[in-house]
């Protein structure tokens, strides 16, 4: 018999460090090809430090992380931007740039320090521009675009990076109904040869539609996870939220609803 | 990047002529038949002492200073994400002006007083960059106010000192807070630091770019931020201290080069770089011809022309890129 391929992401005990903050519950977890995870939990719980963690971006308090089975912290840094790409939930435009400028440093961890950009770089960049519909806004100052596209725009210089991993922090923020959808229908359909993410929301219906797997950080410090299948169970979710909910059912899945007092 | 030498031959092009324009010009005008004769080699005599001897090293000086000084700017608004750094944010000038000073007070000669600037910078460069980074954490904001802070104590330092100066060392020391290119010597060192820190750039070039969308963006990136942090903060003061040393604090060529280039050319460090080197050397090449020349026999300090210069052509770029 084979052996299971490793996960693209595997948390082992991990333990995010918050500061200030007691140790939260060990998280045992592994994103696999193809997977799908949200993080789901109320504001503060710490889900944007789990994701920069996560990114190796921070040290985590206790536990380790492996990329394909290999421990992050034996990798160099250019080898794990390969793996992992991380959409940022805010942006700094402190210099004026264009679209296609932004999308083409997602190029950066696979050249080398005196190599210019080639041909195939810019149409990795241009490929990722198309698969986010920015075709045509090549040129175009990045402060002119707007909430929609400036977010189509993180996600393509992550596609234009090709990791392994997506890690989104909070994609829908700021957008519309109608740009959330299709942020999210973007990110599905990038999860595909081999790829998984992991995306922080705060919308649990749209969690439920759009994800396979989903984590529940709980302000307490606890955390359970599991198939969304599994995780939506509206005693979890009012006790994660602390908010009453009232459920419904749309298409054979449940949704969720905030019930006043 | 056919684009990159294009936009460099341009500009050395643009040098060229500069350097020529400024040796030409001045108390016995030379036509240009003249000044290329010397240049290559041959003319007469007196062309030969008035150009090898008086204007040409000025000049290089000017153009090295000025390279420095754009140099350091755009290194200075690339680690402080700010596109309105300029070399002296750190206070680094004023760390310069208040050693020159001192070394002036003392009757000290100009190498003495070349070599106090030098000093007093690095001072200045070690107190902010202790300070900002003491509790080990080092953000933009906190360095920048640091900076401005020091930078406000060498200020007054500095009004003290001229307040006790005997009247007869003021102009002096006025000059040399305007800038002044008139003592200029030796202009190996600032040379040998521009060539040296621009092609050292290069390689960084893309990373710098990378790093100017944040660093976490950059981290996430695969750059290592935080030595790359340290080596800019420490070339930038570098070379801002070897422009200092070489021609007092002169105004407006750091902010202005860089930010002009990026207005233009865009934010792409691996051209904004060398063209702001080129660039800020032209800049001040012209300005300190028209500071020996403008009101002829006395000069003005350089930093007056700059400003003069500098702030309409911004003004125009900024109101046009709107």
């Amino acid at each position: 018999m084979m052996e299971p391929l490793p996960p693209l992401l595997e948390l082992v005990d991990l333990v995010v460090d918050i500061p200030g903050r007691a140790d939260g519950a060990p998280l045992n977890l592994g994103v696999r090809a193809g997977e799908c995870w949200g993080v789901l939990g109320p504001n503060g719980v710490g889900k944007s430090t789990l994701l920069h963690t996560l990114a190796g971006l921070r040290p985590a308090r206790r536990g380790s992380l492996r990329l394909k089975g290999r421990f992050i912290h034996q990798l160099p840094r250019r080898q794990i931007a390969r793996h992992l790409g991380m959409v940022f939930q805010d942006r700094q435009d402190g210099f004026p740039a264009s679209v296609l400028e932004t999308a083409l440093i997602g190029r950066h961890p696979y050249l080398r320090a005196w190599e210019l950009e080639s041909a195939e770089d810019y149409a990795a960049a241009q490929d990722a521009l198309a698969r986010v519909d920015l075709t045509g806004m090549e040129e175009r100052p990045i402060a002119t675009l707007s909430g929609g596209e400036r977010q189509r725009l993180a996600i393509a210089t992550a596609l234009t990076q090709d990791p392994q991993v997506f890690l989104l922090d909070e994609p829908t923020n700021h957008l519309d109904l109608h740009h959330q959808v299709e942020v999210l229908d973007i990110v599905r359909g990038m999860i595909t040869q081999g790829r998984g993410a992991i995306l922080t929301m705060h919308d649990v219906n749209l969690a439920a539609r759009y994800c396979d797997h989903l984590l529940l950080m709980y302000p307490t410090g606890e955390a359970c996870w599991g198939t969304t299948r599994d995780m939506l169970m509206p005693k979890a979710l009012e006790k994660l939220y602390g908010q009453p909910l009232a459920t419904g059912e749309v298409d054979g899945m449940p949704v969720f609803l905030p019930l006043g007092r | 990047m056919t684009r990159l030498a294009l936009i460099l031959a341009i500009l050395l092009g643009g040098s060229l002529v500069a350097v020529i324009m400024a040796v030409a010009v001045g108390s016995v005008p030379l036509t240009p038949a003249q000044t290329l004769a010397v240049l290559t080699g041959g003319g007469e005599p007196l062309h030969q002492t008035l150009i090898l001897e008086l204007r040409l090293p000025r000049t290089l000086a000017a153009f090295a200073t000025g390279g420095l000084l754009a140099v350091a700017g755009a290194l200075m608004q690339v680690l402080l994400r700010n596109p309105l750094a300029d070399p002296y944010v750190l206070g680094l000038s004023g760390g310069a002006a208040v050693g020159a000073l001192l070394a002036m007070l003392a009757g000290l000669g100009t190498l003495m007083v070349s070599g106090s600037a030098f000093i007093g910078a690095m001072i200045s460069t070690l107190i902010v960059f202790g300070l900002a980074h003491g509790t080990g954490s080092w953000t933009p904001t906190r360095l920048l106010l640091t900076g401005v802070v020091v930078a406000a104590g060498w200020g007054a330092f500095i009004s003290f000192m001229l307040a006790v100066s005997p009247t007869e060392e003021l102009p002096g020391m006025l000059y040399w807070l305007m800038g002044d290119l008139s003592h200029a010597r030796s202009i190996w060192p600032a040379w040998t630091v521009l060539v040296i820190v621009v092609l050292a750039a290069m390689p960084l070039g893309r990373s710098l770019n990378v790093l100017a969308r944040g660093p976490m963006q950059a981290a996430a990136l695969g750059v290592a931020v935080r030595p790359l942090e340290w080596t800019i903060y420490i070339v930038a003061a570098l070379v801002t201290a070897t422009a200092v040393t070489v021609a007092g604090s002169i105004g407006f060529v750091g902010l202005v080069v860089p930010h002009m280039l990026r207005l233009v050319l865009g934010n792409d460090q691996r051209i904004i770089l060398p063209a702001s080197a080129l660039t800020g050397g032209i800049l001040l090449t012209l300005a300190d011809t028209l500071a020996r020349t403008m009101i002829a026999p006395q000069q003005l300090p350089v930093g007056v022309i700059t400003a003069m210069l500098g702030v309409p052509v911004f003004l125009y770029l900024l109101h046009r890129s709107r």
